[in-house]
């Protein structure tokens, strides 16, 4: 038996526990099973762990794989797959990785070396979303059964760091079903990875309903202490109002986007506590700045002048949004880096107040005085209150003559057509898991070679910055290597590639019971969780 | 007898007149379809010109000061700063549009179908009638959103925010031509019997001059009665595409689009972005509805 209560026996185990809790003054082991219904805006976009490198869907991957080092929630980096690391001591380009003894795969195959090998090609091939993480590496070799060596194209100490997204799969299971290559995501492709898994995580796959539900049990081989949650039922629920409701009736435990405007209903409401704090995200615009034409605006590319950027700089009201849009749950900011990663600067991260008389100035000098009509595009089931943020800037933009038509879509239509460069003006977030800038820059800034530059929007494309860019890769002296970094920082300020609006802040609201910590990279971890 | 009199006169008035139901009905409908038709010269503000909107405005109650601007709306604002009443105006403006051209082309599309199956018979009124068995086997609702699912995938991105509203309208009428069709046939293959029709057909007249200038006037009764009920399920079906977010653009909004945004919050006290459009599309439906209903009854012959 392996899910013994219904939904409504598990809720009454988990009233029964409060109560016992209340009564006896002392809460109960989880020894028994325990189902947590976690609830949040959008779904996972695929279960191919190499295919989409996207918030939610590397959150309910690592439930199912594993990486060799997980990113803890202090910042910190701890050992997974992996239980040592290190630069080979007689070569500066090789890292070693030792690996942990008697992991299966959930079919039962045992986990070694040469799955790290094999999942390192798969995530280097052309089709993976994760391959700009991976570019400094020539090529993965297994020493032996629990060791492996990861050969650079020259030193990367930073390497590490990029491995927090990095899951291993079974290279027998990968042969059996023809999967060496990641599903095409944003081609639109159909592959056995997307609907079926097999990883050495703590949970395994039971049911997968895409948009709808997707139940994962815990992993009864899993070498890790077994976690309090037995069962999860991950619901993907698009609508705040019907969220936040479905928390209030009890029919979900914990939701993970609470809607900004309820976190004070939540936290008032007996039996629900909310917990808040700052996510590693920033939410910005960017526009195509280097095509001659652009798909709304034929002929002509208003964004390409740089007078046209700074008018919608100055036409951004971020206080505004960060009042009213957000209710006071944001950090306003002018530098598209989160406060805490490398290569922050408080100093660039300053933001104007909007002057729209001088915006309007600019818009006439850089002869647009009657304005220019374009495509915004925007997603409505990503960011917190993505759609309003972009309803908010387009009456921004009209004051200063500029018509923005207002596009927005579903996330899974809308990172497609970013990364096929179909869109000309958009809004996006980007989360810095390595929390160092280079990642910033692999796969924003740098023009789309050599598998970086996948989400450059921007089509920003200057070979001195480019060139800058790879050399981070491989700079050992880290002084020297910070020193590029604000190198870079700088141009990009002054080019006004992104147009930055804040960074998130995080809600979690769940059951009294159920204790859940935020995670600055909003990937929480069902396995941390505990019961009261 | 001059013809206001003689309209006076009529069954249809005198049965208005003494129905209350359909004297305030009417009176209410009137008074949307009036406001919404004038809204550019009643509504205090242009809310589909988000130029012309201050976010710093949003949120405000209804009829007390913002608390940074100290602008004061009579029914509150959204969450971007439109005045709700000024929405609602513009809103229902959409509605109506959407409503009155989605029946309109379900009516031409099923008086014609009809017409057609009824003058043609045979295999040609078979065809037609089966088509629309298939088609009413499927929640109307369901077939707009097939309709304008297949809109979206074939009109170009640039294009989608225009034609938005012209997609909607077609999505609509092209789910609603079954009722028409239906009653159309029926009521015209019963005067194609009668015996002027039958002289018409003796004396040589053109098939599609009988079927435009005798059969067609005498079916339109029961055609009128559907289109008003039609119009009030249009008006409701528009609300229900738009409150599923794939009706027209969030920037111009109609009512079932501003109830959408409304229902985000409804937990955390901001009433009345929901309650207002809300009312407005119950009083507009309902209204319409009934004097669908009063139609009805005063045209049937059998309850007189």
């Amino acid at each position: 038996m392996t899910h013994p209560f219904s939904r409504t026996a598990a809720r009454r185990v988990a009233t029964s526990l409060m109560l016992s809790a209340a009564m006896l003054g002392a809460g109960l082991t989880a020894a028994q099973a325990e189902t947590l219904r976690w609830a949040r805006v959008g779904d996972a976009l695929t279960l191919d762990p190499h295919s989409a490198n996207e918030g939610p869907t590397s959150t309910l991957l690592h439930h199912i794989y594993e990486t060799l080092v997980r990113r803890d929630t202090d910042g910190s980096l701890k050992p997974r797959l992996a239980t040592e690391w290190f630069i080979h001591p007689d070569d500066p380009t090789v890292w070693v990785f030792r690996l942990r003894e008697g992991v299966t795969f959930h079919d039962g195959a045992a986990f070694t070396a040469e799955d790290v090998v094999a999942s390192i090609t798969r995530v280097t091939s052309e089709t993976s979303d994760f391959k700009g993480l991976h570019t400094a590496v020539a090529g993965a070799e297994a020493i032996d059964d629990y060791t492996v060596h990861i050969k650079m194209s020259g030193p990367s100490p930073l390497y590490v760091q990029n491995l927090t997204n990095f899951f291993v799969m079974d290279k027998g299971w990968i042969e059996a079903n023809g999967v060496e290559t990641p599903q095409d995501f944003k081609a639109g492709e159909e592959k056995f990875t997307v609907r079926n898994t097999n990883g050495t995580g703590p949970y395994t796959l039971v049911s997968r309903d895409p948009e709808v539900r997707t139940v994962l049990a815990a992993n009864p081989g899993h070498w890790d202490a077994a976690p309090a949650v037995t069962e999860i039922v991950y619901t993907p629920i698009k609508e705040a109002a019907t969220r936040v409701a479905a928390l209030l009736s009890g029919e979900v435990d914990f939701v993970q986007d609470v809607p900004v405007q309820d976190i004070e209903r939540l936290s008032n409401t007996a039996g629900i506590s909310v917990t808040t704090g700052a996510e590693n995200r920033t939410i910005f615009f960017a526009y195509d700045m280097t095509s001659d034409s652009l798909k709304s605006v034929p002929g002509d590319n208003p964004f390409k002048n740089p007078q046209v950027r700074e008018a919608m700089a100055l036409a951004l009201d971020r206080d505004a949004i960060r009042q009213v849009v957000m209710r006071g749950q944001s950090v306003p900011g002018g530098q598209n880096v989160p406060p805490f990663v490398n290569g922050h600067d408080p100093a660039l991260d300053a933001y104007s107040a909007p002057d729209y008389d001088a915006a309007k100035a600019l818009m006439t000098e850089a002869g647009y005085a009657d304005g220019f009509s374009v495509d915004l595009h925007c997603p409505n089931d990503r960011y917190i209150n993505d759609e309003a943020i972009c309803q908010a800037y387009v009456g921004m933009l009209g004051r200063i003559g500029i018509k923005a038509n207002l596009v927005s879509q579903s996330r899974t239509i809308h990172f497609p057509a970013i990364q096929n460069g179909e869109v000309d003006f958009y809004l996006l977030g980007w989360g810095v898991p390595t929390f160092d800038s280079q990642y910033v820059f692999d796969f924003l800034v740098h023009s789309p070679a050599d598998g970086r530059g996948g989400w450059n929007g921007s089509r920003y494309n200057n070979p001195e910055i480019d060139a800058k860019i790879e050399s981070l890769a491989t700079e050992t002296d880290l002084a020297k290597r910070d020193a590029t970094i604000a190198e870079i920082w700088q141009t990009l300020q002054q080019d006004r590639v992104f147009l930055m609006v804040h960074n998130q802040l995080l809600a979690y609201a769940a059951k009294d019971n159920v204790e859940i910590a935020v995670h600055p990279e909003n990937q929480p971890s069902m396995t941390t969780v505990t019961f009261k | 007898m001059n013809r206001i009199a003689r309209a006076w006169d009529s069954d249809l008035a005198y049965s208005f007149r003494h129905s209350p139901v359909a004297v305030v009905a009417a009176f209410v409908a009137l008074l949307i379809i009036l406001a919404a038709a004038l809204a550019p010269l009643i509504a205090p503000h242009d809310p589909f010109n988000p130029a012309s909107l201050n976010l710093m405005d949003g949120f405000t109650p209804p009829m007390e000061p913002n608390a940074f601007t100290g602008n004061t709306y009579w029914l509150g604002t959204d969450n971007q700063g439109r005045d709700i009443f000024s929405a609602i105006l513009y809103g229902a403006r959409i509605s109506l549009f959407v409503g009155f051209s989605a029946v309109l082309f379900a009516m031409v599309l099923g008086i014609a179908v009809g017409l057609l199956a009824a003058w043609r018979g045979g295999w040609v009124d078979s065809l037609l009638m089966r088509i629309a068995d298939v088609q009413l086997s499927f929640p109307s609702i369901l077939i707009a959103l097939l309709i304008f699912g297949v809109a979206r995938g074939v009109i170009p991105p640039a294009y989608r925010e225009e034609m938005a509203i012209w997609v909607l309208i077609v999505a609509i009428g092209l789910s609603d031509w079954v009722q028409f069709a239906r009653v159309v046939r029926g009521a015209a293959m019963v005067e194609k019997a009668r015996e002027y029709v039958q002289a018409a057909r003796v004396i040589g007249v053109h098939p599609v001059r009988i079927v435009l200038t005798h059969i067609l006037p005498n079916v339109m009764g029961p055609v009128l009665v559907i289109a008003t009920i039609g119009l009030a399920l249009a008006i409701i079906a528009e609300a229900t595409l738009s409150f599923l977010g794939v009706g027209v653009p969030p920037t111009q909004p109609s009512l079932g689009t501003l109830i959408r945004i409304g229902q985000g919050f409804l937990f955390s006290g901001e009433w009345w972005i929901i309650l207002f459009p809300s009312i407005a599309l119950l009083a507009l439906a309902l209204s319409v509805n009934l004097l669908g209903d009063w139609l009805r009854d005063a045209l049937n012959p059998r309850l007189k």
